[in-house]
């Protein structure tokens, strides 16, 4: 159809008809009185318009087909298929697009009028024609066709762009995907929903295991919705991987993680998140939770603990504000620790009707022994949404303490970077004074052994002998504290209270490290030296509630974890220095150094 | 109804306007139809066929009230009415009637058009 200004859908159907002239519209006239015809096309054709004529209804088909006229204006009886059966097959031909057929008609009765309008006849013309009327009619049809097809452009325009954001979202996902791969959320004992589409509406959750053992989960909602919310998301996947992977704590993960939000994010756009991180050895867990919905730890023993936000969320503070201070629970085998973003308790009902925190309360306080927090939340919900599947701006994760997972190294399948390292070096690296208490040389001092080529599959090994040493030198060396407070609740605060205490006054220590690698045939040795400024075994026993015992846990625990993964495990001095001797070799070799 | 004109001038002399050099093809035209027409009339009369009798009349009617034969229409609707309910008793004369008025239509119509 040629409009007033076909190429301009802002030009309003209004203007169209007050230049009616300009307006040309294709009608297509059937009528079997070849008279009458003659008048109605003349009277159109004077009106500016192009008319097309057919004299039964067959062929008006045929003519419609071909010329795909706008209008059609039809008598209703006619030889060779009525009018009422060619507009029905017109009205089929035309699918979805709007084609008004109008009747002509003498006088006929109610019943026949109405005839007309059931076969899909859009108004009646009656005889004898005015042109008056005529005119009134084909431009208001002109203005309905012109309304019509700017609200069909639009359509056309919406599904348009519909499918394409969607197809960049397909393969923003996908880019995603290689960043923030799901790490380790696969282990048994993980369980988690979170929808495939859940980074455009903001969500994120990763886990990675960490080098010497034990979990991180992080869990993000950044405000906002589609690609501002996800663009967020790749910068906290790299961090959280890359760091992870390095063996940097959860502290230094929170640290990069607001500081590279409140670089990149703009003001009001932040991220509400929490950082989990399960201790394989010690029995504890941290979290912090910056903005995200209550937390819970649901203890084997029944006991239900609520993990409260007690942070801004990340990449609002700016770093010198930023706290980093994470709740710690002792946990046991078999405990939960579940996390959510507020998409979980703000699902709602048929009735509109919130989910709410307290049925998440309700839910975990009802579980009986051996429900998994997870299955009866989701079940839950469910049940409350009256929805198979839950929205996608939900995401819940329940990480059960002490199963499954364990020691992987992750390293194994970490590539090998393209530059290759030194073979043969030695240094020393000393932390000393107040960087005892705010600094965590593990990350560095890993990251100097993992230049070796080959030994950086090897990462989890180095990684847990380097901080069962650091930690050993630092709190029962430096700190002289004893691991046995923590085998009651009372001792376990306690402990950590006094380690907090004595950290504040590290003055005159130190811890040293001190690595020679040297390079064998597809193998090497690693020597790690660590020496701190305690007083050993024998003096340790006159301080204070420390005595053998420390020396006993060490002796008995963190020994036992050197020397099954070191060849020699020696101590010298008066017992505040150990000597480590690790072998490796690469894999195509055959045995490992285990 | 012998108050009811024979031509209506004014929506002959509107006709003359838009046809412009046509308007004698198309008397031509409704005169060559309506014959055909009659003669649809009376053989849906002499058959019997009252349906066949109402759909020519009532498109006779429309060609005449659409050109400005408004008597000649009027009596279609008679016989139009006749063969919906029908009754085709009535319809010999009527038709009679039609084919009357008709040659005085042509007749008329051949003026008008000169």
């Amino acid at each position: 159809m040629q409009m007033c200004d076909a190429s301009s859908p802002s030009l309003t159907s209004s203007s169209c008809s007050a230049f009616a002239e300009a307006c040309t519209v294709n009608l297509l006239i059937a009528e079997d009185s070849h008279g009458d015809r003659m008048i109605l096309a003349a009277l159109l054709r004077r009106l500016g318009h192009q008319v097309y004529e057919a004299s039964d209804g067959l062929e008006a088909v045929a003519m419609f087909v071909k010329l795909e006229p706008d209008i059609v204006l039809m008598d209703a009886l006619m030889p060779t298929m009525s009018g009422m059966d060619a507009a029905r097959r017109i009205k089929a031909l035309a699918g979805t697009r709007f084609v008004p057929v109008i009747f002509i008609t003498s006088l006929a009765s109610e019943r026949e009028q109405a005839g007309c309008l059931e076969a899909g006849g859009d108004d009646f013309l009656l005889k004898p024609y005015s042109r008056v009327i005529l005119e009134a009619k084909i431009s208001a049809y002109s203005r309905m066709l012109n309304l019509h097809r700017s609200v069909m452009q639009q359509r056309d325009q919406i599904r348009t762009q519909n499918e394409q954001m969607l197809s960049e979202q397909r393969l923003a996902r996908r880019v995603f995907d290689n960043v923030a791969h799901t790490g380790c959320l696969d282990a048994s004992n993980i369980r988690y929903h979170a929808s495939p589409l859940s980074i455009f509406n903001g969500d994120v959750l990763f886990a990675a295991e960490r080098p010497g053992g034990g979990t991180l989960i992080f869990m993000g909602d950044f405000t906002g919705h589609g690609l501002p919310a996800a663009i967020g998301a790749m910068p906290v996947a790299e961090v959280f991987y890359g760091m992870a992977a390095k063996g940097f704590g959860a502290a230094d993960l929170l640290t990069e993680i607001n500081q590279k939000l409140r670089n990149i994010l703009p003001v009001g756009m932040f991220c509400c998140g929490a950082l989990f991180e399960a201790d394989g050895k010690q029995g504890s867990i941290r979290v912090w939770n910056g903005g995200l919905p209550d937390g819970w730890l649901v203890r084997v023993n029944g006991e239900r603990v609520a993990i409260p936000s007690m942070h801004l969320p990340l990449g609002v503070q700016p770093p010198e504000r930023f706290d980093v201070t994470m709740e710690l629970f002792p946990a046991a085998t078999g405990d939960y620790v579940v996390l959510m973003t507020d998409g979980f308790p703000e699902s709602c009902d048929a009735q509109g009707e919130r989910f709410g925190e307290d049925s998440v309360r309700q839910v975990l306080e009802g579980l009986d022994a051996g429900d998994h927090p997870f299955d009866a939340l989701m079940a839950r919900l469910q049940a409350f949404t009256g929805h198979p599947d839950p929205a996608d701006d939900m995401t819940l994760c329940c990480l059960e303490v002490g199963i499954g997972g364990g020691v992987t190294d992750v390293a194994e399948s970490t590539p090998e970077s393209a530059l290759s390292g030194s073979g043969s070096w030695h240094c020393v690296y000393e932390v000393r004074d107040r960087a005892l208490a705010d600094f965590n040389p593990l990350p560095l001092l890993l990251h100097i052994c993992m230049e070796v080529p080959g030994l950086r599959r090897k990462s989890g090994d180095v990684y847990t002998i380097l901080s069962e040493l650091y930690s050993n030198a630092l709190e029962h060396g430096v700190l002289k504290l004893s691991s046995e407070w923590k085998k009651t609740a009372e001792g376990f605060s306690l402990y950590y209270e006094e380690r907090m205490r004595r950290l504040s006054d590290t003055q005159g220590h130190y811890v040293r490290f001190t690595l020679d690698h040297e390079p064998r045939v597809e193998a090497g040795r690693l020597r790690i030296r660590c020496e701190d400024s305690g007083q050993g075994f024998e003096r340790q026993e006159n301080t204070m509630g420390a005595r053998a015992a420390s020396v006993h846990e060490y002796a008995g625990r963190g020994m036992g974890i050197l020397k099954r993964l070191a060849k020699e495990v020696s101590i010298c001095g008066s017992g505040n220095c150990i000597e480590i001797v690790y072998d490796w070799e690469f894999p195509a070799q055959g045995a490992t150094s285990q | 109804m012998n108050d009811i004109p024979r031509l209506d001038e004014e929506a002959l002399a509107e006709l003359q306007d838009v046809m412009e050099d046509e308007f004698g093809v198309l008397i031509e035209t409704y005169l060559a139809d309506s014959r055909t027409r009659i003669s649809g009339l009376k053989e849906a009369a002499d058959t019997g066929d009252a349906e066949r009798l109402r759909k020519a009349a009532h498109s006779l009617k429309g060609s005449c009230i659409n050109i400005g034969v408004p008597k000649l229409g009027n009596l279609c609707f008679e016989l139009e009415v006749l063969g919906s309910e029908g009754r085709l008793e009535g319809a010999e004369r009527l038709l009679t009637a039609v084919e009357q008025e008709f040659e005085e239509v042509a007749r008329e119509l051949e003026n008008f058009n000169q």
